[in-house]
């Protein structure tokens, strides 16, 4: 019987080497992934033993703190300030996991080093204190935006458009960080809508098609194009608003009146593929290039609701004339049409959106600057300027008047998304920029749901775009 | 040196390390050495010596190796319990010397010669299979009915019912194992017992379905009808009995699989640990299995140290559950890291070494089976449970010998490891004199 013995024994012996593989991997080969796990709270209460670093708005105003806690362990307070940047900045608790900006910014907030630099650190006795990050975020700015849109859902987002700086990020309904409920509740307001929502952006999507008309060559702004109503685009007739009828007029006029028959005309003529290349180059379809979790922000194109998928504009699936009036199934993201905005602004060339200004450790020394960086040229600066002027003239004398400002010249695009014709539902839309020189802001702002004759982008969203371009354009 | 003596100086590493390790957990705790932890040492040592006295008189020529083996998981359960409670530490001491009690007593009780044991063989399989099914009358623990309470312990009989199971067997298949083989037929390429002799070993597929649905326990039941397969395989040396086992063993298994919640959940909470509503479902989710690997990573290749796991924060419900039971595998992985955790395999696999070189010296077929199958049940054991907390296998709730907390656990143990030592004691004698 001794052969079958010696053979069982050869089968614990394998058993057992699977034993120890399987914990190799567990303890070792996939360590990492487990580390990072979501549902391991370990190197999170670890990190809590940390004291965090501050987060603080532009102007220094301390934004989130820590405090020592009785259980040895640290934990964020939001203050005053810091509830007005909800979406933003996020949150960090045990229980709760965190969010936005403190979980972007973990690594340096938790003073995280690299392995060798912690052991040494360790053998010196120097313990681990998390670095401070500034933030490009103005206070004064995100407050007056909050107050204009007065508890109605929505977003404001400006951006420095020669640096891509985040100076507002709004989304009303907001929450308390310090009183945090995650428990899903009614109009989600830990939901992200700068980042996370997907809008019908209305005409001021037309900016896109404009900067396509002329950066292909095809138009000029003095371009003439029937602005008859109806066309029939896509075998299906089309009207203006108001089925108003234009004659052959300029491109330039049409973006003044923003008439739907010449932009869907002038979509139409450039062609799917033109579209596309132009919609890819000021960043739709992928996810912002933002310091934000990419699990906060989602990307903005045509969306298929009934397939759960993105369509790219060059497929025949999608009527491009409807695309270049910011119809069809374009979901767009605040985020991205302040983006539109301040490409437009920085002669064409786009900049990465950013958050985080500078890490700065306890002493007050700068580890790290967020340099500006491009992330795409969409059109010549000529172009650019062209478009500029046809965007003031908007602001001057057309559908976007209430968004100028007394003795700063302003160019922005008005956008009424007509969600529910028949009981007049529009999402009303604002973007724009100011000053026409070296513009110092750019801003996209929407509501939801309004209701009313006085519902169009330009009542309702042009008069708090004006607030917020007065406080950052001085 | 003689048996006796090289058992003795293995002993004193053992001691050394249960002094080491609560040194480590009183400097981790309090920043100051106190002299309680050489106490601590001293009592393990002096139990020990006791053991080993008895082991000098009674059993001279046995296995001087497993003892001592034995005394090193023992140190490193008790460490590891002291760093999670001292309660648990303090009754695990008790149970400790609990065990050793039933150990002398069983080694002097059978010290003539162990194979009376045979003619009691079906008292002891009925024993066996009352004791499986006592947990019935009480409520289950996370939907299986594994302990009894007894008012002031809760008792786990399996553990018993493993050790009369695997005698049972031994004495059973010594007398069958001649009529097995030869009238065995080959039919479709596979060769299968006897008809008239497959009866019992159908019984014991048949009981294994039983405790099964029963106890509804899939560890337990793995680890018998592991140990029954096993002693077939050895009996026989049939491979092909052991294949029609197996298959009859995933059939019961997979028609369990179907209709019993437990288990359907247990194996859906080993594929998909990290699924949210597993891993949120109170009862039989997969929160254990998800928080034992990430002990484990916690650990790496080094362990972050005695006392520097982090199991339970404040008065809050535990990160890391039955840290002191099934999890323990993953404590001292997270505490002593890949190269601790590999150690303490590496003593168990030094245990079955033991035991199979037993079980192969013995001269009568009932010596050399009893020593296969109580060798076997104990490694198959260490597998379930440190398998099932690897994620390498579903996980059921079993002990891991010697290191886990558990009264009933540390007793069947130790008889287990004196009915080995009987074994080996006797088959070391009769090599002696030949």
């Amino acid at each position: 019987m001794n052969a079958p013995i010696l053979r069982l024994f050869g089968l614990f012996l394998v058993l057992f080497a699977a034993l120890a593989a399987m914990t190799s991997y567990n303890s070792v080969l996939n360590a990492d992934a487990y580390r990072e796990n979501p549902k391991n709270a370990r190197s999170q209460i670890e990190e809590q033993r940390v004291r965090r670093g501050l987060i603080r708005a532009r102007d220094g105003t301390v934004l989130a703190r820590s405090s020592l806690q009785s259980s040895g362990l640290y934990e964020r307070r939001y203050t005053p300030a810091g509830g007005l940047f909800a979406h933003a900045i996020g949150y960090d608790f045990l229980r709760v996991g965190r969010a936005g900006l403190e979980r972007e910014r973990n690594d340096a907030l938790t003073g995280k080093r690299s392995e060798l630099q912690s052991v040494f650190d360790e053998l010196r006795g120097k313990q681990r204190v998390g670095d401070n990050v500034v933030t490009n975020l103005d206070p004064k700015a995100q407050k007056i935006a909050i107050d204009a849109l007065n508890g109605r859902k929505g977003s404001v987002v400006a951006i420095e458009p020669a640096t891509g700086k985040v100076r507002v990020m709004v989304s009303l309904p907001s929450y308390d960080p310090n009183a945090l409920d995650t428990r899903a509740g009614a109009d989600a307001p830990l939901f992200n809508r700068a980042t996370q929502s997907g809008y019908a952006p209305g005409s001021t999507f037309k900016v896109v098609t404009a900067a396509a008309a002329l950066d292909s060559g095809e138009f000029t702004p003095d371009s003439t194009v029937s602005g008859r109503s109806p066309v029939t685009i896509s075998a299906v007739p089309l009207k203006n608003f108001s089925n108003q009828q234009f004659g052959d007029i300029t491109l330039t006029t049409a973006l003044t009146n923003s008439v739907n028959t010449v932009w869907a005309q002038v979509a139409e003529k450039l062609g799917n593929e033109r579209m596309a290349r132009y919609m890819k180059r000021f960043g739709f379809f992928s996810d912002p290039p933002l310091d934000y979790p990419d699990s906060q922000m989602r990307p903005s194109g045509v969306y298929d609701l009934d397939k759960q998928e993105w369509i790219p504009p060059s497929s025949s699936r999608v009527d491009i004339g409807r695309v270049g009036i910011g119809q069809e199934r374009l979901q767009v993201t605040p985020l991205q049409m302040a983006t539109v905005a301040a490409t437009v602004a920085n002669d064409g060339v786009r900049m990465k959106p950013r958050l985080t200004d500078r890490i700065v450790d306890r002493d007050g020394r700068t580890v790290q600057r967020i340099e500006p960086e491009q992330a795409a040229r969409v059109m010549s600066a000529s172009n650019a300027r062209k478009l500029t002027q046809m965007m003031s003239n908007v602001v001057r004398e057309g559908t976007g008047v209430g968004a100028a400002l007394q003795g700063i010249e302003v160019a922005g695009k008005t956008g009424t998304a007509e969600l529910n014709i028949a009981k007049r539902i529009n999402q009303p839309w604002f973007v724009g920029f100011a000053p026409l020189e070296r513009p110092k802001v750019a801003v996209a702002v929407t509501l939801e749901n309004i209701q009313g004759p006085q519902s169009q982008g330009g009542a309702v969203a042009a008069p708090i775009a004006k607030q917020v371009l007065q406080e950052l354009a001085r | 040196m003689t048996e006796r003596n090289r058992e003795l100086f293995a002993l004193i590493p053992a001691s050394l390390l249960v002094t080491a390790g609560f040194t480590a957990v009183f400097i981790q705790r309090n920043d100051l050495l106190s002299d309680l932890s050489l106490t601590y040492g001293l009592i393990f040592l002096c139990l020990c010596l006791a053991a080993h006295v008895v082991l000098r008189f009674t059993l001279p020529h046995a296995d001087p190796y497993l003892f001592p083996l034995v005394a090193v998981l023992a140190s490193f359960g008790l460490v590891m319990l002291y760093r999670l409670d001292e309660d648990f530490a303090r009754e695990q001491a008790q149970w400790f010397v609990v065990g050793l009690i039933f150990f002398a007593a069983t080694i002097v009780a059978l010290r003539r010669d162990h194979r009376v044991l045979e003619r009691y063989r079906y008292s002891i399989a009925l024993a066996g299979i009352l004791l499986l099914l006592l947990p019935r009358l009480g409520s289950p623990v996370n939907g299986a009915y594994l302990s009894f309470d007894l008012g002031v312990i809760a008792f786990q009989p399996a553990e018993l019912a493993k050790i009369a199971i695997v005698i049972f067997l031994a004495s059973y298949l010594r007398d069958t194992r001649q009529v097995l083989v030869v009238g065995a037929r080959r039919f479709a390429g596979i060769t299968f017992p006897p008809l008239k002799h497959l009866g019992p070993l159908l019984a014991v597929w048949g009981s294994a379905m039983v405790l099964l649905f029963v106890i509804q326990d899939l560890g337990s039941s793995v680890m018998f009808f592991g140990a029954f397969l096993a002693l077939v395989y050895v009996a026989t040396n049939r491979i092909s009995f052991v294949l029609i086992g197996l298959g009859l063993f995933a059939l019961g298994a997979r028609v369990l699989y179907a209709i019993r919640p437990t288990i359907e959940n247990r194996v859906d909470a080993w594929l998909h640990p990290f699924d949210d509503a597993l891993y949120e479902q109170e009862i039989g989710g997969s929160y254990q299995i998800a928080q034992s690997v990430f002990s484990q990573a916690d650990g790496g290749l080094f362990g972050q140290g005695f006392g520097q796991a982090t199991i339970q924060l404040g008065d809050s419900a535990p990160i890391l559950p039955a840290a002191h039971t099934d999890a323990i595998y993953s404590v001292i992985t997270n505490e002593l890291g890949l190269l601790g955790a590999c150690a303490v395999l590496l003593v168990y696999l030094l245990i079955v070494q033991r035991g199979f070189k037993t079980a192969m010296l013995a001269t009568d077929s009932f010596s050399k089976l009893l020593a296969t199958g109580l060798t076997a049940v104990l490694a198959l054991q260490v597998f379930v449970i440190v398998g099932g907390v690897t994620k390498l296998i579903p996980l059921t709730g079993v002990t891991l010998p010697f290191v886990s907390y558990g009264g009933s656990s540390i007793v069947a143990n130790f008889i287990l490891l004196a009915l080995l030592l009987l074994v080996s004691d006797r088959a070391r004698r009769e090599a002696l004199a030949r």
